[in-house]
Formats: C-alpha cells, structure tokens, sequence
C-alpha cells in the first residue's frame, strides 16, 4: 500500500476531522418503478496537516476515502408510450423494455478520488461493475471470501438472465420530461431515469471482482497508515460483515445488514462494536412487523396445502441466502407433512454453484453447523435432499428440466422481481389455475406491484417476507448494549412509517437523538481529533528523565527528530553535531551567534524566600537586604549591587556581572520544575 | 530491556514432540505439543515438569497454539490438557480442529488396544481436550487477552496448516509450524506478510536440502509405480491419512485415467474415506486449481481409487496400496509391508520423512534384515524407494520466508543438529541477522528494543510538521520540542504550553535584565542604530527589529539605551530577556560588552 498524496482546496480541507457523507434513496412505494432501499456512504478520513508559510497558503492533505456497500436496485422496466415503449395492463402503465437499474449516486463526488470500498454482503455490491469500470476508480475493494464469491454467482446470474432475453432498443421516449409529466403515478416520479443502466456484462463482472482483495472477519487492514479497517460478523448471510474503521483514538462502526436470528451464517459480533464515538446504522429489516419465524410456519403450511390439494408451489427467490433456510425448514418438514413424494426443483444459471459452495465456508457458519462439519458431514442437510433426490437443480427450464419435470411440484427459481428469469415461464404456466401458489419470500420488492403485469392472475398470492435483518427493537437493545457516543442513520429510521403514523414503536428512539442522513445530504461527523500515535525509538526513550511533578504523574522534556512516512510518526534523539574542526581562528568562535538547539523549557512553581537565602548564603552571599512588596520580596545583594525580584509567578534577576548572573540563574532553576 | 524468551521442550535440534515456550511480554505462549514417532517410552512427550517443578501449566501459559494436525506437533495435547493439567485456551484452525481428534484416536488406539499401553490418554480425555479448543481463522486478529493477539497465515504444508505471528505490544514472534513455499497438487505456498517479528521461529526438517522441481520428483514417482504394475509387482506406499496422501492420489488417478491403466489403486482404512471428505468440506484450504473447479469436478472423489481390505494383501498380480501410518512404525502399513517385504518384485515407496527409529527410517538407510518383535527377523527384497514428497520448506524456501517476513532474530527448531548448523551459517551470512538453535530444555534469550508507543497532541504535530515545509523531506529532518506527560497507563506528548495548562500548574517567568557600558560619542539614537546595524550584520537569520519607541528586538531580547548622568559618551545599554531566551541573550551581552566597531555608521 502506498500513501496517496493530494492536494486539495484549502477552502474545503477537512482539517481534524472526519467527514461522513451518506446518500440514500428513499424507499418508493410505487406500483411499477420498485426502488429497494438502498445505501451508499462516502467516508474521508482527513489526517491532514496545514502549512501556514504566509503569503502562501498550503494544504497537505493524506486522504483516505471510504466507499460502503451498494446495493443495486433493478428499475422494473416499467412498460411504457410511444407505441411500443408502454404497455397497459389491468390498468396500469408498463414501460416494456431491457430492465435497467438505478445506481448509488455518482454525481456528488469524483469517484476516482475513492481509496477504498467496504462491501458489507453479497446483496450489497451488485451495482460494484458500474463503479469500478467506469468512473475512473482505482482502489481496493476489500470483501470476505463468502461475499465474493457468492456475489460473483449473483452477478453471474444476472448478466445470464438479461442475455436470455435480449432486447436490442431501450426504452428513452417515456424518460422524456414532456412525456413523463402525463405518465400515470410511479413513473412519473421515479428519480434519476436518465441515469438508469443496463446490466453490465461479464467480463465487466470478472474485471470488478478482480479488484477485491479478500478479508477475514477481526482482520485488522491497515490504510495508508492512517486508519485501520475491520470486517465483523453480522450474522445476516454468508460472509456479511459490519465494518469498524479505526484509529488510535476513534472509532466508527458501520452497522448495515445484521442479524440476531440463530440462522446458518456465523452470529453478530456485537461486543467489537463497543467504544464507538460514531456508529452508522443501516440495513434494519424492511419488514419490521413480520416476524421471520412465524413467517418460515405460514410458508411450510401454505405450501403442503397447495401440494395436498394437487397444485404447485413457486417461491421467487434468490439464489443464495434464505433458500438455505427455506431448504433446511423443509427437509424437516417433508416427512411429517408427508411430502416426502413431492419434487423439489431448485432452479437457477448458478443453482448448483450456489448449493456447492454453501457447504464449503464451515469458518462462516454458525456453531451448530461447524461442528457437523468436524464430523465430516456438509453443514446444510440440502446435501442430503439431493442425494435422496428430493430436490433437483437445474441451470434453467430448457434441457434436462423439461424432460424431468413432474407436477405437483414445488419450484424455486428467480428473479424475485418476477421481470426476468425463468420465474416468469412459471408465471405463465401456473398463473392461470387457482389450484396453484406462489409465496413471496424475499423482502426487497412489494408483491402487488411484482405482480402487476400478470393481473388477472387465478393463482393464490401469499406474502411470507422473511427478512431477518434487525427490527427497531433489537437494535434499541444493541444501541444500549453497544453504546455509542453518536448514531448516524437514515431519516426514516427517526420517524415511523407513513402508513403507520401511530406505531412510535417502529422508530429508532435514543438519547441523544441519532443524525438523520438523506440521499446526498452530507454530514460532519462530531469528532474532536486532538491526539495522534507517535513512536518514541527507544534510544531516546532512554535518554529521557522523567521528573515527578505530583504523585503519580511525571513530566519530561523531550526535543527530538520527528519523521513522517506514511502517516506514521516516529520520535529520535538529535544526533550530537560533530565535533568543532579545530578552526584556524579560535576567535572568531565566540562570536559566532548561538544555534538554537533546544529551546529552553518553560518553567513552573515557586522559589521559596527561606530556602533561597540559605542557598545564597551557602554560595557566599550573605549580605543580603529583602524587602518586602506587593507581590513578593525584593532581595538586594548589596556587596554583589544585583537585585533578584522573586514573585509567585516571576524571577527578575538584575545583574551586570556575566559569572554572577548564571550562577544566580542556576540556583533559581533548582527551586523551578522544567517543563 | 525487554527480552523475549525461546525454550524447546520439543522439537529443539530434533524432529518429532515440537513443543516450544516462548516468553514475550510477560505471557507465556506454548507452541505445539507433539509426540515423538521414535519413542515408547517418556521421552515420547514433551518434558512438561520444565513448567509443573514451579506451579500448575495452566496459571503458566497463556495460551496454546496448534500450528496443524500431525502427531508430532499435537500428539502429546491430551496428555498435556487432560493428564498434566491445562484448562486455559487452546487455538488452532479449522481443519486441525476437526481432523486433530480422529488423528489422536487413532494413535490411541495403536498405542492402547494394540499394544496394551496403560496409563495413556482416553477417548473421553481426547474429547475434553477439543472442547478447550478456540479454533482460529486465516488472518483473523484474535485477541487473546487484553495485550496478547495472534494471527494465523496459510502454511501449506498439510490441510489448515498454519504459521502463527503473536504480538504482545510491539513485540512479536512468527512460529512456522511445518510449512511448503512451493504449492503442490492439493495445497497453496505459504505466505506472510513482511511483519519484522524479532524472532521467526522455523522448522529446518530440509535444512540443507535444495530439491529439484517437484515436476520431476512427479514424474519419477510415477515412472516407479508404473514399472513395478508392468512386471506385475505390487506396490505399497504408506502415508498418513491426511496431506502426501491425497496428493498421491490426485498424482495417481490423473496418471490412471491417461494411461488408461487397470492394476487396482486402494487406500487402507475407512480414515481415508473421511479424510477426503475433510478435504472437500474445507476446499477453501486447498490451492487455487482446486478451489476453481471444484463445482464442476471435484478433485477429491476418485474414480480408480477403492477402499482397501485387509484380504486383499494376498490377491494375485499387481496393485498399488495406499497404507498408514507413514513411516511404518505400526498398523497395516507395516503389517503389508511384512507380508511383501520378501518378494523382490514388490516395491515400497516412502514418501516422506522418518524419524530415527522406525521401520521407515531403518530401511532408507539400507538395512536388509529387520528384527521384529519377538526374536524373528525379517529379511527385506522388495525395492525400497524414497521419494521425498514431504511439503516441508527446503533452505531455498526457508531463506525466502527469512525475505518474506523479514525478523531481527532467526530461531532453528524442527531439524536435525548438523543441518541446521549449516542453515545457521547460511542465513547469519546472507541476512546479516542472529541465528539460534537451542536444544530441548535450552533457552534463547532475545533483547528487543520496542519503540514506546505515545499519543501526540494533534496541535503540537501539526506545528512541527508545519515547521519542515509543506511536505516532509527525509534529507531535513524536523525537530521537535515537547512535554511528556506520565500519567498512570498514559504517555501523552504535548507543548510545553498545554503540559502547564494540563497540570494545572502556573508558569514561572525567569527574567534576566543587565547593563553594558559602552562608549559611543553619539546621541541615544544614533548610538541604537548604530547597535541595530551591527548587530544585523553579526546575526544573520534573526529576527532584529528597531522600533520607534527607542528599542531594538532582537528575537525577544529588548535592548534599550541611555546616557549616562556623567558623561554623555558613556552610554548605558539595557538587555533583557527571559530565560527561554538565555542563549541568545548571553550571548548578545558579552558581544557588546566588547563594544561597537568603529566602521559602523
């Protein structure tokens, strides 16, 4: 790592403090454009130092920029004018088009000034290609192996799904500000259209990720010197962490995505979070009324009964994450609900992939299935549904699968938004008979509006969001427990939600009240930077004399070389000037003018009248006249004519005689403490 | 002086029972607890009474830390934890955690049901040991108390091997356990970072040995086996279950499939079965080749491969035995051995190190006729071969880890003597740094010289720097001036102006004032003038200043003059400064003491 040096405006240098900036988007509810909520946090960390060499004015600025997490929201191409560009369906306005999705919000900063981006989990770094690739972007991305690898499956998924159905145009008409002004509701006041993109492509996807370097939960990763980063278990998903960024004397914990569920991912590290002076708080759960588990029991019954009474069952889902759950649930469940006939299909591009490497990260896991692991037995039991071929996976619906397939079935398959994928061939299949089911599993999209386009539909709708991300009330308990001088967090999270004006349980209550951010609202964090680390080398730590000024504490004075690399500073003793050559003109010694070496120290307490006499006396001065005045006393050394004026907080020796005045200087000092 | 201490009680000028202490900031660290493969008797454990003669192990150490799952290097843990006595945290990786307790059971039941040892560890204490066990990711800063941390990095040498960096303020200690710089079939090349530890303890098994490329090793290996299937011999290999084996395996079933060969491949015990299932729910420890393809094929389920029965043994034709333990010391390794010992068309193979005293190590150095239990000897035929495909570091690697992670202080353990004293030349020479190699119960005392860690006022910081010019310049270094204050724990370094006001202390003003006569037929003015201009051309680089209220500054020394009553050449001149100005002053003083030259106008 190498320390990157910039110049930056004086007028905007931030001097001695940490500077925080946090876009969000705000959640829309809105039938066809679904944002998810999404996060994307800007954090410099300005160990900057300001030089001051009038007229000139210079800033020296060691900066450190710190990108977390994004989350990439697809824009429900929502059907739309012109003639081919909208569709209506069931009274509702589509724009029909290659999907595209809205990004984190690159206006407000150059990103090519980013050191570092922190990925909190494999959800969050979906939009990393349109970072990394296109903005100039040259710095580390730092990720545990879990994340990466299960976001690379994700992605991979992705880019598979958009390249089945290619669609050469995309829709630019109805982004039109002329046209969208008569657009009906959410597309009217989606944000940004402009600045929606279409997926990107693989090799996009390989060139990001080869920018990860890869992580170990606590491991401690040094930045430029000046800070330290730090992935914690948040016990949410495979590998997801909360990230503590630290130096020597504060520290910030960026909470986004926790859990506190006793689910497969190893459990959050909460005690690391303590001592935080600011902790930034994202990623509570979006359903903050459904309780997981009561959720995980209505989908079992609702599937068996779909299945008893002949039909088929179609879970939206991701590839990775719940499905585990869900997976786990069932093979409990299959035998007593007398299931155990029916087939499972799992499908997805990376459905395989997903099931293999779900097995393999026994270090992120949580208790229960590492110790299946020492056995050695796969941690998940879907290892065993699919040796018992109770559950198959398929790449997609064509090959293998259509030849397989048998009804009544159950099917879980992507993408949750029911845009794309091959969710959508069962969307046509099964939504006509009211025999079948499809349940919602996954929180990120509202299953009205993800069912928008296929109205009227026969089939039966059950909403069973699981999200297992942190409620108001847990995080009430963490905050208490963790106790961070400062709570940083999105301005939804301070007041309940709109539908639910009443429920004051469903806000973040503390004292004091957290900082709210909104999407592009930049904020100073409440840091008083006054200390920094500094090594003393211990060649002068040994040279140093301590002198003891009160008990218990001790003072010494320490003149030394300081050296500055890296942001790391280091203390030496002054190398003792080489000896005087031996100059022709002796002379001319004397004259020359002292170099100021060390400063002499600043002095502090009291010479006592008693002792300083007697000290007088015991160097031969003994006619000595006090006089006593306002502030102290006045000593006349009558055979010496010098006066020594002592006061409480002052020594004036006046004195003509050069030997005189510095053995006089030298038995004040005795009675002076050097600081 | 703070010194870091190093004894082996294992493992010191010897290989087998690694066990080594180390001291470092007032904590005790106990690195592995091994057994030794060539005894039967006391001396097979590490000497614990070194530590028991004064007080319990576990008020002693702070921790234990397990660098893998071979016996020699945690062999003796149960012993240690259950029989001696350790309740404190034992660490180790993943993988070793969960193959350490089947490796331990098997040795226990070798040394117990086979050859009715009494006194010896049980599968319930084996059981109690792991539930001591904290295990330890890649990486991970675990915090072992306030002040101890340690990190693991990847060794390579067997499956979650691991070297260990444990840092106490800012001293340190790298421990390498067994390691391999070059990746092999199935595992990555150790690796760590350049963390300066003031001591890098290493193992030296292949001290003086420089192999050649591992693709040639391969490729003999192979050839051996193949010759022996084509004259119809039979081949045996013993291993330990775990690590050479499967890399064996992965070397011979590639080799199968391409060859197309049909003599039967089998591997004895069901340990293996399991073992290659270790192999496949840790594939995250395996090497890059590995890890990418294993959705696809998986590289640890064998086609050619089959589980061994002991029946077997006496099938006709040709096969190839895969047998534990290793180095024939005991078990079906040897028991196959006996039974194909006498057939010169049959072949062993020994693919790794032997430690003195075993079957293994008797026959690499050419012993032809073993005696075995009882008075019977056996007379050996078959082709020995030795191949050394132990992932151990040879001096190449050895001196490039040196490079890696650059120490202040090498430590030899894990060797034999003679190599390792000439290891110890090779590196003293090459790096210039202080090699040791104690023997068992020998101590090694370091003295490290740690910076003093201390928080800076940020004020007083930025002045300095501020002082050196905009950006720090190596060549001009600054210097600074300041108070450190010591208070409790705390080591704060702040200008000597924040020390008064943080101390609550009042500052003490030392003045100095004095008169110089100096004749100077002049008028007051002028004669300060006169003053100011000599004394600009005396101090170059000061700050002089002639005000109008009739002083001259000199910095912050204030000189000022007056006639005297008498005579009006006679001037009296008034110097006074404080006594952070003392230098200057006395010197200024003494210069016009001496007068003003005449050329000044």
């Amino acid at each position: 790592m190498h320390t990157k040096k910039r110049k930056h405006n004086p007028l905007v240098s931030r001097l001695s403090c940490f500077t925080v900036s946090l876009y969000s988007y705000t959640h829309l509810h809105t039938p066809v454009v679904l944002t998810v909520h999404s996060l994307l946090a800007v954090l410099s960390v300005g160990s900057s130092y300001i030089t001051l060499q009038c007229p000139q004015v210079q800033v020296h600025h060691y900066h450190v920029g710190l990108w977390i997490g994004h989350h990439l929201c697809p824009q429900l191409p929502a059907p739309a004018f012109g003639a081919q560009e909208l569709k209506e369906c069931a009274g509702r306005v589509f724009v029909d088009a290659q999907p595209e999705f809205c990004l984190p919000e690159r206006e407000l900063l150059d990103l090519s000034t980013i050191d570092v981006i922190l990925i909190s989990n494999y959800h969050c770094m979906m939009a990393l290609p349109y970072i990394t690739e296109h903005t100039g972007f040259t710095g580390t991305v730092y990720a545990t192996e879990p994340t990466l690898q299960i976001g690379r499956l994700l992605m991979e998924e992705l880019v598979n799904f958009m390249e089945r159905v290619p669609k050469a145009q995309s829709a630019t008409s109805w982004k039109n500000k002329e046209i969208r002004r008569m657009l009906p509701g959410p597309l009217k006041d989606a944000v940004d259209v402009w600045m929606w993109k279409r997926c990107y492509s693989m090799q996009e996807v390989n060139s990001a990720l080869s920018k990860v370097q890869l992580v170990g939960y606590s491991q401690k990763v040094e930045l430029f010197g000046a800070v330290q980063v730090s992935p914690l278990s948040s016990g949410y998903s495979l590998g997801s962490s909360n990230w503590i960024i630290q130096s020597h004397h504060e520290k910030v914990s960026y909470v986004s995505g926790s859990s506190l569920l006793t689910t497969h991912p190893q459990p959050m590290d909460q005690s690391s979070l303590k001592n935080s002076d600011v902790l930034i708080l994202t990623g509570l759960t979006q359903m903050p009324t459904a309780n997981p588990d009561g959720m995980l029991g209505e989908f079992c019954s609702n599937l068996a009964m779909t299945i008893r009474a002949g039909g088929n069952v179609l879970v939206p889902c991701y590839s990775s994450g719940v499905i585990y759950d869900l997976l786990e649930c069932l093979y409990q469940f299959i035998e007593s609900a007398n299931l155990g006939t029916t087939p499972f299909y799992f499908i997805s591009p990376i459905a395989n992939s997903s099931l293999e490497f779900s097995q393999i990260f026994a270090e992120w896991l949580c208790h229960n299935k590492q110790t299946k692991v020492y056995l050695p037995e796969p941690p998940f039991p879907h290892a065993e549904l699919i040796q018992t071929n109770k559950l198959k996976h398929y790449p997609s619906i064509h090959g293998d699968f259509s030849s397989e397939f048998r009804q009544p079935c159950v099917v879980f398959t992507g993408h949750p938004s029911l845009r794309f994928g091959d969710v959508v061939h069962f969307m046509e299949l099964w939504g006509k008979s009211s025999l079948n089911t499809i349940i919602f599993t996954e929180p990120d999209f509202s299953y009205l509006d993800a069912l928008a386009p296929y109205q009227p539909l026969a089939m039966k709708c059950v909403y069973c969001p699981i999200d297992t991300r942190l409620n108001f009330h847990q995080v009430s308990k963490l905050l208490k427990e963790v106790q961070p001088l400062h709570v940083v967090c999105p301005e939804q999270y301070t007041q309940p939600p709109l539908t639910q004006s009443h429920r004051s349980d469903l806000m973040l209550e503390l004292q004091p009240p957290p900082m709210p951010y909104r999407r592009c609202s930049v904020l100073n964090l409440p840091f008083r930077r006054r200390y920094e680390r500094i090594y003393i080398l211990p060649e002068l730590a040994n040279s140093l004399v301590p002198s003891e000024i009160k008990p218990g504490v001790s003072v010494a004075t320490v003149s030394a070389l300081l050296h500055s690399k890296d942001n790391k500073h280091t203390l030496q003793s002054v190398p003792k000037p080489p000896p005087m050559p031996p100059s022709k003109k002796r002379k001319r010694v004397i004259e020359e003018p002292p170099v100021a070496l060390a400063p002499k120290p600043m002095l502090s307490g009291a010479v006592a009248l008693e002792a300083f006499l007697a000290t007088l006396q015991k160097h031969g001065i003994t006619e000595v006249k006090v006089e006593e005045t306002a502030d102290g006393h006045i000593l006349h050394l009558q055979a010496e004519d010098t006066l020594i004026q002592l006061e409480e907080d002052g020594t004036h020796i006046v004195c003509d005689s050069e030997p005189l005045r510095t053995t006089l200087r030298d038995l004040v000092l005795r009675f002076l403490q050097k600081l | 002086m703070p010194e870091i201490k190093v004894t082996p009680l294992g493992a010191g000028q010897d290989v087998g029972r690694s066990c080594i202490l180390v001291s470092i900031g007032g904590k005790n660290i106990m690195l592995d607890c091994g057994m030794h493969m060539g005894y039967n008797d006391d001396r097979r454990f590490p000497d614990f009474s070194y530590i028991t003669q004064n007080g319990r192990l576990t008020d002693f150490l702070d921790c234990v830390i397990i660098s893998h799952f071979h016996l020699d290097h945690c062999g003796a843990l149960p012993y240690m934890s259950e029989m001696v006595g350790y309740d404190g945290p034992i660490y180790m990786t993943h993988p070793t955690k969960a193959i350490c307790p089947i490796l331990l059971e098997d040795f226990r039941k070798i040394t117990v049901d086979k050859k009715g040892e009494t006194n010896f560890f049980t599968s319930q204490m084996i059981k109690d040991c792991m539930k001591k066990v904290i295990p330890l990711n890649l990486h991970q800063t675990v915090q072992v108390d306030d002040e101890l941390e340690i990190k693991a990095y990847y060794a390579g040498h067997v499956l979650g091997a691991a070297m260990v960096h444990i840092k106490v303020g800012s001293e340190s200690v790298v421990y390498t356990g067994d390691y391999n710089m070059t990746p092999d079939r199935h595992l990555g090349a150790a690796w760590i970072d350049k963390c300066r530890p003031d001591i890098l303890i290493s193992e030296s098994t292949y001290a003086t040995t420089i192999r050649d490329s591992k693709r040639c090793r391969e490729r003999d290996f192979l050839k051996k086996v193949h010759e022996s299937i084509e004259r119809g011999g039979k081949v045996l290999i013993p291993v330990f279950a775990l690590g050479r084996a499967q890399e064996l395996c992965i070397l011979l079933e590639t080799f199968w499939e391409r060859m197309n060969l049909k003599a039967p491949i089998y591997f004895s015990t069901g340990l293996t079965e399991k073992a290659n299932h270790y192999y496949k729910l840790f594939i995250t420890w395996t090497n890059q080749k590995i890890r990418k393809t294993f959705v696809q094929r998986n590289m640890f389920e064998f086609k050619h491969i089959k589980a061994f029965d002991r029946s077997y043994a006496d099938n006709p034709g040709p096969m190839v035995v895969f047998a534990t333990p290793g180095m024939l010391h005991a078990g079906q390794s040897l028991q196959i051995f006996k039974k194909w010992a006498g057939n010169e068309k049959n072949m062993v193979i020994m693919p790794g190190y032997c430690v003195q005293g075993t079957i293994g190590h008797k026959i690499l150095n050419g012993q032809r006729k073993l005696e075995m239990e009882g008075r019977a000897t056996l007379d050996v035929k078959l082709q020995v071969e030795y191949m050394s495909f132990s992932a151990h570091a040879d001096a190449k690697g050895i001196m490039q880890l040196i490079r890696m992670a650059e120490p202040r202080n090498m430590l030899l353990v894990h060797g034999e003597a003679v190599k390792m004293e000439f290891l110890k030349g090779k590196i003293e020479q090459e790096f210039s740094i202080d090699c040791y190699m104690p023997a068992n119960g020998e101590t090694t005392t370091v003295t490290t010289n740690p910076s003093v860690p201390v928080d800076i006022s940020l004020n007083l910081l930025k002045r300095e720097m501020a002082l050196g010019g905009p950006l720090p310049d190596p060549k001009k270094p600054r210097t600074m001036h300041g108070t450190l204050i010591m208070k409790e724990n705390s080591l704060k370094l702040v200008s000597s102006e924040q020390a008064l006001k943080e101390l609550g202390l009042n500052e003490h003003q030392l003045r100095f004032t004095c008169h110089v006569q100096l004749q100077d037929p002049h008028s007051d003015a002028d004669t300060l003038h006169r003053i100011y201009t000599h004394l600009k051309s005396v101090l170059k680089g000061y700050t002089i200043q002639h005000l109008p209220d009739g002083t001259v500054i000199v910095e912050s020394i204030v000189i000022k003059v007056s006639s005297s009553a008498e005579d009006s050449n006679t001037k009296v001149l008034l110097l006074s400064w404080s006594y952070q100005d003392e230098d200057l002053g006395s010197f200024l003083s003494s210069l016009l003491k001496k007068g003003l030259p005449s050329g000044i106008c």
